[in-house]
């Protein structure tokens, strides 16, 4: 039939540039989901993986939110964990040793809540032996500004992202929050600042209502909704930020198996992040790699580039 | 990759309208010398594959023999009615065992269930044959599953129901505490380790209790869970020294170092 005998024999091409980085394949773990990557190198060989997404860090440690941290809902789950992490230090202390064994980039994603203290835990991460690239979490409240979340904000996300960029010279990705109006908005205020790239979305903000107690369910009354209930979402934004920019995308929300990941790919993203599905089953990235190798060579489709942005409609 | 496997149901028994015991098969290769599971390790089993529940969920390890592990459960919400309609075959996806371990008592302990905390406790009372003594409530005579197989592996049983049907009316940290009061008249410095499992308000009064007369004491806690392995931080619990993640460096932790809210 259509297949040429070519197409059969070689194994189709999966590795993107991104950043200036070079992925063998567009799939990453999502930031937040994938810890370090320590919980499940057991369950892998996490050099399969296209990048490594590590836990979002603040220039100090954060203990994050009461419990109950997390719920889950229809096909996904709303957590609030408050960005508990070891802070930047620690961080290059004793997790990147582990990172740096394996032959993949570590992308760390970092936050504050002031702009000073986003420059500082990028400033430090730069310095640090082993990190190649910084995705910088903008779905934070500022505390200079009545809390306002850096990235709902065009003016107060430009201040954030050109200072920040001004200090970096790793590759810089601004994580979009998906608790906007208009998505392509915040997309070019991100490539105007001088932004390499740009990864979406992150969580959407849900709430869960104990009916018998009359209260949220969540000690922080509202979480960030993820899992196979955002897909939707997520891809119709990845599909209008494709179109608002000309800088990289890496998709995601919701991504389950290499249908959802081709779904992004289609819709615009270079790469793509796997987080929710991670914590059901742990070797999730890997059978979406898998899987996005195996529609290629059956489509006949020898370089993954050809299906990136290539939505008709 | 042992960690995460599939395994066929061998066994869903329902004990009554509100437990169940299930049985399944992890095969050989996956239970190899790491994958043993110790008391109070626990399993994430997902019971179904569709999308609603999403997340896999927590249940001690009740029992293991050869292949086979056993779970004691109650029937709560979505995630428990899935589980309880698995049959003779199905499949299901597992990750475990997973978290710590109650530490193995050197001499004669107290354990101390309430309600289907029993299930962590059966495999502590199991390897320290005949040296516990098992202190177990629940709300009523139906709800204290597993008593006579739980009371075939203690020195000694004391029971209490929340509407009297069985045992003491009242809580069970009630009896506990006449049971150390009346020791203590007897004994001088009287010590034994108390490892609790239970609902929280019970593991609250023990935290008193245990402060009161200076016994060592673990609990296994419970918290809502989303990966189970240490990735998500979602399970935390509050101690002296901070949020601690009760999937991995938990379920069992010192009672002393937590801090109740
Ligand atoms: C380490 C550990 C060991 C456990 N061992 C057992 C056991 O051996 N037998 C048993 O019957 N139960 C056990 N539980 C409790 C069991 O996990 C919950 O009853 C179960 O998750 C309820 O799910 P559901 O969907 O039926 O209930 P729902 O109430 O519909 O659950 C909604 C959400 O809340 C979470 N949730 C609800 N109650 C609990 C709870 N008590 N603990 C943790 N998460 C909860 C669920 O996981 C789910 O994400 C254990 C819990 C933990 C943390
Ligand atoms: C438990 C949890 C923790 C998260 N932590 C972070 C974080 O620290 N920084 C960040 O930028 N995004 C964080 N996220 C958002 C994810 O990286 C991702 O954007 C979002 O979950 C959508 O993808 P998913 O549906 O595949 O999970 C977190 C998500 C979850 C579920
Ligand atoms: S359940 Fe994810 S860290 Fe414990």
């Amino acid at each position: 039939m259509g297949i040429t005998p070519n197409s059969e024999l070689q194994t189709p091409n999966l590795s993107v540039d991104i950043a200036g980085l070079r992925l063998k394949n567009p799939v990453m773990t999502a930031s937040g989901t994938f810890g370090y990557g320590e919980e499940y190198s057991e369950f892998m060989d996490l050099n399969r993986l296209g990048a490594i997404i590590a836990k979002g860090l603040s220039a100090t440690p954060r203990q994050g939110n009461p419990t109950p941290r997390i719920v889950e809902t229809p096909a996904g789950m709303l957590n609030a964990i408050g960005l508990q992490n070891i802070g930047v230090k620690v961080f290059i202390k004793e997790k990147l040793p582990f990172l740096r064994k394996f032959d993949i980039p570590v992308i760390a994603n970092f936050f504050g809540d002031s702009i000073d203290e986003y420059v500082q835990a990028a400033v430090e991460l730069s310095g640090a032996d082993g990190v190649h690239a910084l995705e910088m979490n903008i779905s934070c409240p500022n505390k200079h500004a009545g809390w306002i979340v850096f990235g709902t904000d065009p003016k107060i996300m430009e201040q954030v992202v050109t200072a920040v960029r001004k200090e970096t010279k790793l590759p810089l990705i601004v994580k979009l929050s998906p608790n906007v109006t208009d998505i392509g908005i915040m997309a070019r205020v991100a490539e105007n600042c001088g932004a390499d790239a740009v990864s979406l979305i992150n969580t959407i903000t849900g709430m869960v209502v104990d009916v018998k107690r009359r209260r949220p369910v969540l000690a922080n009354n509202t979480g960030g909704l993820s899992g196979p209930a955002v897909r939707p979402i997520a891809v119709r934004m990845v599909w209008e930020v494709f179109k608002a920019v000309k800088i990289p995308i890496i998709g995601m929300g919701g991504i389950t198996t290499a249908g959802d990941a081709l779904e992004f790919l289609i819709a615009g993203a270079r790469a793509v992040a796997v987080g929710t599905a991670n914590f059901i089953n742990p070797t999730a990235t890997i059978d979406i790699i898998d899987g996005i190798e195996r529609f290629l060579a059956d489509e006949g489709i020898l370089d993954i580039n050809e299906i990136i942005g290539s939505l008709r409609t | 990759m042992t960690r995460y496997f599939k395994a066929t149901v061998l066994e869903n028994t329902a004990l009554n309208k509100h437990f169940r015991l299930l049985t399944i098969d992890a095969g050989r290769s996956t239970l190899n010398a790491q994958c043993i599971p110790a008391p109070g390790q626990f399993y994430m089993l997902h019971s179904n594959s569709t999308y609603d529940p999403l997340l896999k969920r927590p249940f001690s390890i009740f029992k293991h023999e050869d292949n086979s592990l056993k779970f004691l459960y109650r029937i709560r919400g979505k995630g428990t009615i899935c589980l309880s309609n698995l049959r003779d075959g199905d499949i299901i996806e597992v990750i475990g065992p997973l978290g710590n371990s109650y530490p193995e008592p050197e001499g004669d302990f107290i354990a101390i269930a309430g309600g289907v905390g029993i299930a962590s406790l059966l495999p502590l009372l199991d390897i320290c044959k005949n040296t516990g003594y098992l202190f177990y409530g629940a709300r009523s005579k139906d709800e204290l599953v597993m008593l006579s197989e739980a009371g075939a592996l203690s020195k000694e049983v004391f029971v209490a129901t929340d509407d009297g049907s069985e045992g003491r009316k009242g809580v069970i940290t009630e009896l506990l505490k006449s049971f150390l009061n009346n020791l203590k008249s007897e004994i001088s410095n009287f010590k034994l380790p108390i490892y609790a499992c239970g609902p929280k308000p019970m593991l609250k009064e023990l935290s008193e209790i245990a402060h009161a007369s200076g016994m060592k004491c673990y609990v296994s806690l419970e918290e809502h869970m989303a990966c189970g392995v240490g990735a998500c931080l979602g399970c935390v619990v509050k101690t002296v020294s901070g949020y601690r993640r009760v999937c991995k460096e938990g379920p069992v932790f010192d009672i002393k170092d937590i801090v109740w809210e």
